[in-house]
């Protein structure tokens, strides 16, 4: 009796005393676990959500896809983590994930309150609604005292009550968990109006009863960059993500695409290609990982504009078009830094 | 032998330690400090590593601009009031679905509890059926349903019609006209609660001449008039202090009257039907406590069936129900919070959600959160405790 008391005692001494270990770079656990853990999306078309093989695919995956084959030559080496709006940042901060990839806008608030880094911009989008074709309204500023459906924690929220404020019109906001609870009521005729990213209708359109009876009108409200994030405290592990996404870039840019990054590995003379595909220089090891690994994510995942055409698309069911998610050069907003 | 030991233990040169009290209150002393210790470290250690890493801590956020829309708030609530206001509109969207589905389950839990024990076998079977279905499916599966089944059965906004020029059921909820209130309104609720007060005095009065002379005195009736005819009669006087305001079909929505969201009702309904299943499974218990010769001895002396089961056998049969009771109550508060899952905004879907996600101070919000459910928790507790020990029966 007196024995257990002592050794009670003695265990609370030691949990006080042993102190839990310090974090170190995020960089050093995942190369040493093996995988990546990555956060994404629990069921957006075309961003992330599992395709009907059961195996997880979207714009945001391809960008986990890529960190992972430069980290480890292997892009299957992920653990998908799917979070919802509301667990997404908890979930960073807390070390669950080693990264988010999961359309989320880049803020303020994100980038200094809650402690996160961004690494970059994957899709550049923008707030829209979506309404039935039979009530008739052609633009947002008609919407003058409609219930619209929401979901929750997002800046979607806040931009709708701002967009609203600041036309003087009243809103019944009808807030749901999680996305696709969202949209279920708007199809059930709660809300007149659902609102979310222009990609987001897109994808929740095209999951509707009858899609035609929908428009999504005309207005973007919001400016939405989404991107990947790591937290604060890793500045090697956020540079092997924003980097990742950056070759990706680079290589749509100079015609690199996963069936002829071979070839050019081989028969190329241009300096920054041969630099990026780590036939010359140390790009690699300025970056610890290794030398090849833009040519793995060029090869295993694809550029960004294969990565675009096969989750997004003209030829999915969302038929988004590049707009502004097209390179500089051709107009649009996609402007990566060299590889020198 | 007594004072042997006692002037042993007086004049003895072991050790204090040796003494058994001593070594009890050191030994607590010191695990309460560890305790404490172990507490103090993870509170430092927490706060030091929301600071390493540049997450904002502390309770500063509570006077910060919201900046989002809520679709029920019984108080006012704009976009631009405070998370602090925020939580006290969580807090009485909570108070108010739970407290409506505490009266609405005890009625209902008890009807099918003293059904369930009838002797008509169509209805015996029938209040089994509805406890066992109900018992043993999940509560959130059940809130999502009554959602999307009320949601699908009701009829469209511009479909729907408005009954009489007042009421009107439809997908966006149930529209009543709402009162708009004279000044000198506030007669009518003193005059209510002028004839609570009379009431209590005259079942006070028929009591106590019950007891000296035998005489009943129609007490229920009496008190039940009291109640509703002195306030209308106030309100007559003063020449019916208010307007109604009508809902009327404006662009997208009702405008006017108040609404109640297909959400709130949803949420009512389906916490009602669930947690009135267990309570009757109580209240069966408790009658079936009493032991049976109760009943055959009140039979015997000539009461009538109804006031048997008033007299006789539910205060002994409360005894039994009470406690378990304040467990379903509790349970049912706490059940509120899956308002998230159907866009009720209770507590936990503005408090320990938007806003958490917009502040990112997670430890923040659900503390606060636990401590309100613990605070609502507690009190619930303490007021069934006291009724407890009121109706319970003195055995000599």
């Amino acid at each position: 009796m007196m024995n257990w008391k002592i050794a009670a005692a003695g265990a609370a001494l030691a949990m006080v005393v042993a102190a839990p270990a310090v974090a170190g770079p995020t960089l050093d656990a995942v190369k040493q676990r093996g995988t990546l853990n990555c956060g994404v999306n629990d069921g957006l078309a075309g961003f992330g959500a599992p395709n009907d093989k059961g195996e997880w695919a979207g714009l945001d995956i391809d960008l986990c896809r890529a960190v992972a084959a430069a980290l480890f030559d292997d892009a299957k080496k992920v653990k998908y983590i799917p979070l919802t709006a509301k667990e997404r940042f908890t979930a960073l901060q807390s070390g669950e994930v080693d990264m988010l990839a999961r359309n989320t806008t880049w803020t303020l608030s994100r980038d200094t309150g809650l402690g996160f880094d961004f690494a970059g911009v994957n899709y550049y989008d923008g707030q829209g609604f979506m309404v039935r074709k039979s009530l008739g309204v052609k633009s947002a500023k008609e919407l003058n005292g409609a219930s619209v459906c929401v979901q929750t924690g997002t800046t979607t929220e806040l931009n709708l009550t701002d967009f609203f404020r600041t036309n003087s019109m009243e809103l019944k906001p009808v807030v749901f968990e999680k996305a696709e609870e969202a949209r279920t009521a708007y199809d059930e005729g709660r809300c007149d109006a659902y609102t979310t990213d222009a990609s987001g209708l897109a994808a929740e359109r095209s999951v509707l009863k009858q899609p035609d009876d929908h428009i999504i009108l005309p207005e973007i409200i919001s400016k939405e960059p989404l991107g990947p994030l790591v937290r604060h405290g890793d500045n090697e592990w956020g540079d092997v993500v924003r980097w990742s996404l950056n070759a990706m870039v680079i290589a749509e840019e100079f015609g690199i695409t996963s069936e002829n990054v071979d070839k050019i590995k081989a028969e190329s003379t241009n300096p920054e290609i041969r630099r990026m595909l780590g036939v010359e220089g140390d790009m690699g090891q300025q970056l610890k990982v290794n030398p090849d690994w833009a040519y793995q994510i060029i090869k295993q995942v694809g550029n960004y504009g294969e990565s675009f055409e096969r989750n997004v698309g003209e030829k999915t069911p969302l038929h988004l078009a590049r707009g502004l998610n097209q390179l500089w050069s051709k107009g649009g907003l996609l402007y990566a830094p060299p590889i020198r | 032998m007594t004072t042997q030991t006692e002037v042993a233990r007086r004049t003895s040169v072991t050790p204090f330690w040796y003494d058994q009290r001593i070594r009890g209150v050191l030994f607590q002393a010191f695990v309460l400090f560890a305790l404490a210790a172990l507490a103090a470290f993870i509170i430092y250690n927490t706060a030091q590593n929301l600071r390493q890493r540049g997450i904002a801590s502390g309770f500063g956020f509570l006077w910060n601009t919201s900046g989002f829309d809520i679709s029920f708030h019984l108080i006012s609530y704009k976009a631009t009031d405070t998370y602090g206001r925020v939580l006290i509109v969580g807090i009485l969207n909570t108070l108010f679905v739970s407290a409506i589905a505490i009266v609405g389950s005890t009625v209902l839990g008890i009807i099918v509890g003293i059904l369930r024990l009838s002797r008509n076998w169509l209805i015996a079977r029938l209040a089994t059926v509805y406890v066992e279905l109900l018992r043993n499916t999940p509560l959130l599966l059940q809130i999502v349903f009554w959602y999307y089944a009320v949601l699908a059965t009701l009829p469209n906004v511009r479909q729907s019609t408005l009954w009489w020029g007042m009421f009107s059921l439809n997908q966006r909820g149930l529209y009543v006209p709402a009162p708009i209130l004279e000044p000198n309104f506030w007669l009518v609720p003193a005059s209510l609660v002028i004839a609570i007060g009379l009431a209590v005095f005259v079942a006070r009065w028929a009591w106590k001449r019950q007891l000296e002379t035998g005489q009943p005195f129609p007490t229920w009736r009496v008190n039940l008039a009291l109640i509703v005819l002195l306030p209308i009669l106030t309100s007559l006087i003063l020449g019916v202090p208010w307007r109604w305001e009508y809902p009327e079909l404006a662009g997208f929505n009702f405008r006017g009257g108040t609404v109640l969201v297909p959400e709130f009702l949803a949420l009512l309904f389906s916490l009602i039907l669930y947690t009135a299943a267990f309570i009757a499974e109580i209240v069966r218990a408790g009658i079936l406590s009493v032991s049976h010769g109760q009943t055959e001895a009140a039979l015997a002396l000539g009461l009538r069936p109804s006031l048997v089961t008033r007299l006789v056998i539910m205060p002994q049969a409360l005894r039994v129900i009470i406690p378990p009771l304040t467990s379903e109550y509790l349970s049912l508060t706490k059940n509120s919070s899956l308002a998230i899952a159907i866009a009720y905004p209770d507590l936990v879907a503005v408090f320990a959600g938007t806003t958490l996600n917009q502040t990112g101070q997670a430890i923040e919000t659900i503390t606060i959160t636990m401590l309100v459910y613990l605070t609502i928790s507690l009190a619930i507790s303490a007021f069934m405790n006291w009724y407890n020990r009121k109706i319970a029966l003195v055995e000599r």
